[in-house]
């Protein structure tokens, strides 16, 4: 470790913006919260403890204690126990597959009194400090294949027992850290190949596995003859073809047996093989027509209809979204995304700037989680991609996520700060 | 550490910059430019509901109540909003079949996928307690509440008319109605509707996802509020009509009684008639279908649609011309004599009635002098140059009084008549004919067919001693003393006034000692003029006409009864009874009575 200069041992002061845009953010969402709950004749009332709203300013509240606990502390400890909260959040959730209770067909809640918690949303936080440890202590290891295999591990364990949960949605986050990855030297041509793949996914799935494997065919042809001379290009590019086409072919087997019927049929909207507004894609449509017809101004506050008279589903949780572009219109939807926006690219400008290299890791995690949730959960209610059931962070109603995004979010502050 | 890979921090960076931005073209996009979605946020969320307003009650001359509204409940359907539903089920309570059902919707999407079409109408209350709770079962319908007509008597069907749905016709024609209203189709219903029905109005309701009803739209801002149909005061009787009715039983007929000094139609009696009340609500389509079939023609509204001979009842228009064009006066005497009228080989029957002037010709009603005077009044060639122009003159003084015209006040189909015109028999007999060719319409026979309306109409010329008022059967709109004058004009006929006095001291003899003193009502003074209309098809038509008081009449009285014989044994003695009971307001003759209402003729 590089000696560290007698400034730095000082606080410089927390980072004020992200604690702005945080701030910003939760209101936002408890105001929308308790737009969605809202009902005109006077009957709401913010101390209704039945009522989500209610119980959302309790999760601000203590969020908030809980922010400011992990300002005070000391930020070694944080460091120090990655690994055991690690260990304690994987435990939950193994846990949760025994006695856990199933909310909307993801078995990942627990409930203790009245309250369930989802050990999930702190996986994700507990997962980005122990990769972060493990990448600053692997640096030094001479055994570099070891050190990968160690990390995707790390991300692999968690996806596993999210997977038997059912909750794709949330496995797909642990993608993200593909994002820290990139930064930290992850070869350009496996990202190459990642988006390669991914395209073939998708344009296997739209058509079918025929034009897939025509489309390949040709470029493998053409490839043989612009590399005709050389013995060894030819040798690679047979290689590729054969792996694609054993790829596309286990995209097919894993579409049709790795899939339940409902999440077939969500992908199958998104990529659009199937209409019927009526039926499976109704919610999508909903959602689409709840923020549409916002407008350019809204329709203003409390007066939102679609999310009121319930036609969007999850309107305080996963489909919140639908409650802000219908009320605040394309303003309020531009000022959420100028929120997010603003807070990763303060997240990762900060973690560019930071000397030690934790930090940097740890916020690069993050921020690739706080990417997928927002480009996940928003892609999802404007039609982009497939109905998945992740929070909006900070603004989705749920005390496990505020309080994991809140941790989350602090202890880069915290971090940030020494 | 130097590490190589701190310009992907600016890849990164990029790579987002690029996704906000395709996720802001794309909120854009829906949320700007996109307009489609404020409108299916509409389809989905507020439902427009139209307010019926209550029709207005129509009440008779004295305040009774003729026809008022109950309440009923229809079952609303839009297509668009339909999704999968337990047809069964609905089958099931509301008794349909499951094809019924699925034409029901073809029909409801065809017209319109997006506005309420009507898919039952009148659910009975339990059915309408029953889906009311089930609704959020049924996506896509919803019960709207109308009024239906009723009808506390029995009575006037035929003048009430009745209320149905729209058709296309009516839609196109008026682009107030939306498929699913109510029209008046008939009677007073159709002829005042637009006063009757009201002003529409809106509401917007909220609609959540499950089909409930959870408020209004806007605070109601945005709604319009439905303005009541206004009543309406009918000329008619209620208590006349019914006992015009009452008596009519068992016969076919008409009646028709109209208050000379207004023109209002006191009463107007169509038999066989129907009870309004079968023509209302789910039981309408069946049981107009029966009225259709059925052979008595109940629909059918003989005072106005039924061109009759008028019989000896026309002989008093023809006094009257007589008198007019100076072929006859009071002293002018013509011989019965003979067996009748005779041309060439043809008579024209009489009772030998010897020598008589006009008063005694109307008692005795004497074919004789009728046939002279007509034939007379035809072959006046100082005033009149040929045949055509004295049939043309004395069809123009037929029409002055209200013949070969409909009145077109706010009554339903009234019908012309038939009485030829002078081409006519230029054409028939091949431009040779004259007075005797036609002479039977001198005595209300032959060629001219009139309606009970145009003759009662007559009698109030006679009773008026020169004009009519054009017989209508709404007094007053909105209250009763806002008095109805769109129809108070005077129609004056082409007759002097002095001449009605003569036709009616005839009259009064014909009731006091002459053809028709079955009329005669202890008390009061009453003019009258018997009627044997001859048919062809069957026993003759029995006519009588009245007007009583005779000296200040309040009431005229055209009764025909099909196929009731002399007018004397059953016209006569019913509008005589009609008189009584309407200026007395109960009857003395109750064997009489009795024996009218028992009367059958088939």
């Amino acid at each position: 470790m590089p000696k560290l200069e007698p400034y730095n041992k000082m606080s410089k002061g927390f980072d004020v913006r992200l604690i702005v845009y945080y701030l910003a953010l939760v209101f936002i969402g408890w105001i929308t919260i308790y737009s969605t709950c809202y009902i005109p004749d006077g009957s709401t009332h913010i101390f209704d403890f039945s009522q989500p709203y209610s119980k959302q300013l309790l999760w601000i509240g203590t969020s908030i204690v809980l922010a400011t606990v992990i300002l005070l502390i000391d930020s070694g400890i944080i460091q120090h126990y990655a690994y055991f909260f690690y260990l304690f959040c994987l435990f939950l959730m193994i846990l949760v597959l025994f006695i856990g209770a199933e909310i909307n067909g993801a078995k990942s809640w627990i409930k203790i009194g009245g309250f369930s918690i989802q050990p999930t949303e702190f996986m994700k936080v507990a997962t980005a400090l122990a990769m972060a440890k493990f990448m600053q202590e692997g640096k030094t290891a001479t055994q570099r294949r070891y050190v990968w295999i160690a990390q995707f591990a790390l991300i692999a364990i968690p996806v596993l027992v999210v997977m038997l949960q059912h909750d794709a949605g949330s496995a797909l986050v642990f993608a993200s850290f593909i994002i820290l990855f990139y930064r930290e030297g992850l070869s350009a041509g496996f990202l190459l190949l990642c988006i390669i793949a991914a395209f073939l996914t998708i344009f296997t799935l739209m058509l079918n596995e025929t034009y897939s494997l025509a489309l390949l065919t040709l470029v493998f042809i053409i490839m043989m003859f612009i590399n005709r001379t050389q013995k060894k290009k030819t040798r690679r590019n047979i290689m590729i073809y054969v792996a694609s086409i054993v790829f596309v072919f286990s995209i097919n087997f894993l579409y049709e047996h790795g899939f339940e019927p409902h999440q077939k049929q969500r992908i199958d909207t998104i990529l659009g093989k199937t209409s019927d507004p009526l039926g499976a894609d109704f919610n999508l449509n909903q959602s689409k027509i709840a923020i549409g017809s916002g407008g350019f101004f809204g329709k203003g506050y409390l007066k939102g209809t679609q999310t009121k008279l319930k036609f969007v589903p999850e309107q305080s949780t996963d489909f919140i979204f639908c409650a802000i572009g219908e009320e605040w219109g394309f303003i309020g939807t531009l000022v959420v995304f100028g929120l997010y926006g603003a807070l990763i690219f303060r997240i990762l400008k900060l973690s560019e700037k930071q000397r030690n290299p934790f930090v940097r890791y740890y916020g690069y995690g993050i921020a690739g989680i706080f990417i997928a949730h927002f480009f996940i959960n928003i892609g999802m209610t404007i039609g982009i991609l497939p109905i998945i059931g992740i929070p909006l962070p900070f603004i989705s109603y749920g005390g496990s996520s505020l309080w994991a995004f809140t941790m989350m979010l602090f202890c880069f502050i915290k971090l940030n700060d020494n | 550490m130097a590490q190589d890979n701190s310009n992907r921090y600016y890849i990164i960076l990029g790579v987002l910059g690029i996704l906000l931005g395709i996720y802001t073209i794309r909120l854009f996009n829906l949320q700007v430019l996109d307009k489609s979605y404020q409108r299916k946020a509409n389809e989905n969320a507020i439902r427009e509901k139209t307010i019926h307003p209550a029709r207005g009650f129509i009440y008779d001359r004295n305040d009774s109540l003729l026809v008022y509204n109950d309440a009923a409940y229809d079952l609303m359907v839009v297509p668009n909003e339909l999704r999968d539903f337990d047809t069964l089920e609905l089958c099931r309570v509301l008794d349909m079949e499951i094809e019924e059902v699925r034409k029901k919707i073809e029909k409801a999407a065809k017209y319109s996928g997006s506005v309420p079409s009507l898919f039952k109408q009148q659910i009975s209350k339990e059915d309408y307690g029953y889906l009311q709770e089930k609704m959020s079962e049924f996506p896509g319908f919803f019960v709207q509440e109308r009024t239906l007509r009723t009808y506390p008597q029995p009575i006037a069907a035929h003048i009430l008319g009745y209320v149905s749905e729209v058709d296309e016709q009516d839609v196109e024609n008026d682009n107030y109605y939306k498929m699913g209203d109510y029209i008046g189709k008939s009677g007073i219903e159709k002829a005042y509707e637009s006063v009757l029905r009201g002003v529409k109005g809106k509401q917007k309701v909220l609609v959540d996802v499950h089909n409930r009803e959870v408020g209004p739209f806007n605070n109601g801002d945005d709604d319009v509020v439905a303005v009541p149909g206004i009543s309406i005061w009918s000329t008619l009787d209620m208590q006349l009509q019914r006992y015009g009715e009452e008596l009519m039983a068992g016969k076919r007929g008409a009646i028709v009684a109209i208050e000379p000094k207004t023109g209002e139609i006191l009463c107007l009696v169509s038999s066989p008639n129907y009870d309004p009340n079968l023509l209302v609500g789910t039981a309408r389509p069946k049981n107009y279908g029966k009225l259709v079939m059925d052979p008595q023609k109940p629909l059918f509204n003989r005072a106005l649609q039924a061109a009759y001979p008028p019989g000896s009842t026309f002989k008093l228009a023809n006094g009257l011309i007589a008198l007019q064009d100076n072929i006859i006066n009071t002293s002018t005497v013509y011989s019965c004599s003979g067996g009748g009228y005779h041309l060439g080989n043809h008579v024209v029957h009489c009772h030998n009635c010897g020598g008589l002037n006009i008063y005694s010709a109307i008692q005795r009603s004497c074919n004789t002098f009728f046939c002279r005077a007509y034939y007379n009044i035809l072959s006046n060639r100082k005033k009149y140059k040929n045949i055509d122009e004295a049939y043309t003159a004395w069809l123009n003084y037929m029409n002055s009084m209200g013949f070969l015209q409909v009145f077109n006040t706010d009554l339903p189909y009234e019908l012309k008549g038939r009485i030829p015109s002078a081409e006519y028999f230029d054409k028939k007999y091949n431009n040779s004919w004259n007075g005797n060719t036609v002479v039977s319409m001198g005595i209300g026979q032959g060629e001219a067919a009139v309606t009970p309306l145009q003759m009662a109409n007559m009698l109030a010329v006679i009773a008026n001693k020169g004009y009519y008022i054009r017989p209508h059967v709404v007094r007053a709109i909105g209250n009763r003393d806002s008095l109805n004058t769109q129809f108070n004009e005077k129609i004056y006929s082409k007759i002097e006034p002095r001449h009605f006095e003569t036709v009616l001291q005839g009259m009064k003899m014909v009731v006091t000692a002459g053809t028709g003193r079955g009329a005669q009502i202890p008390g009061i003074e009453v003019a009258g003029k018997t009627g044997t209309a001859q048919n062809p098809h069957g026993r003759d038509h029995s006519v009588f006409a009245l007007i009583a008081p005779a000296n200040n009449p309040k009431i005229v009285i055209f009764c025909l009864v099909e196929n009731g014989g002399f007018g004397a044994t059953v016209a006569c003695p019913i509008a005589s009874l009609m008189a009584e009971f309407y200026l007395n307001r109960k009857v003395e003759r109750t064997d009489l009575e009795q024996r009218m209402k028992e009367l059958i003729i088939k």
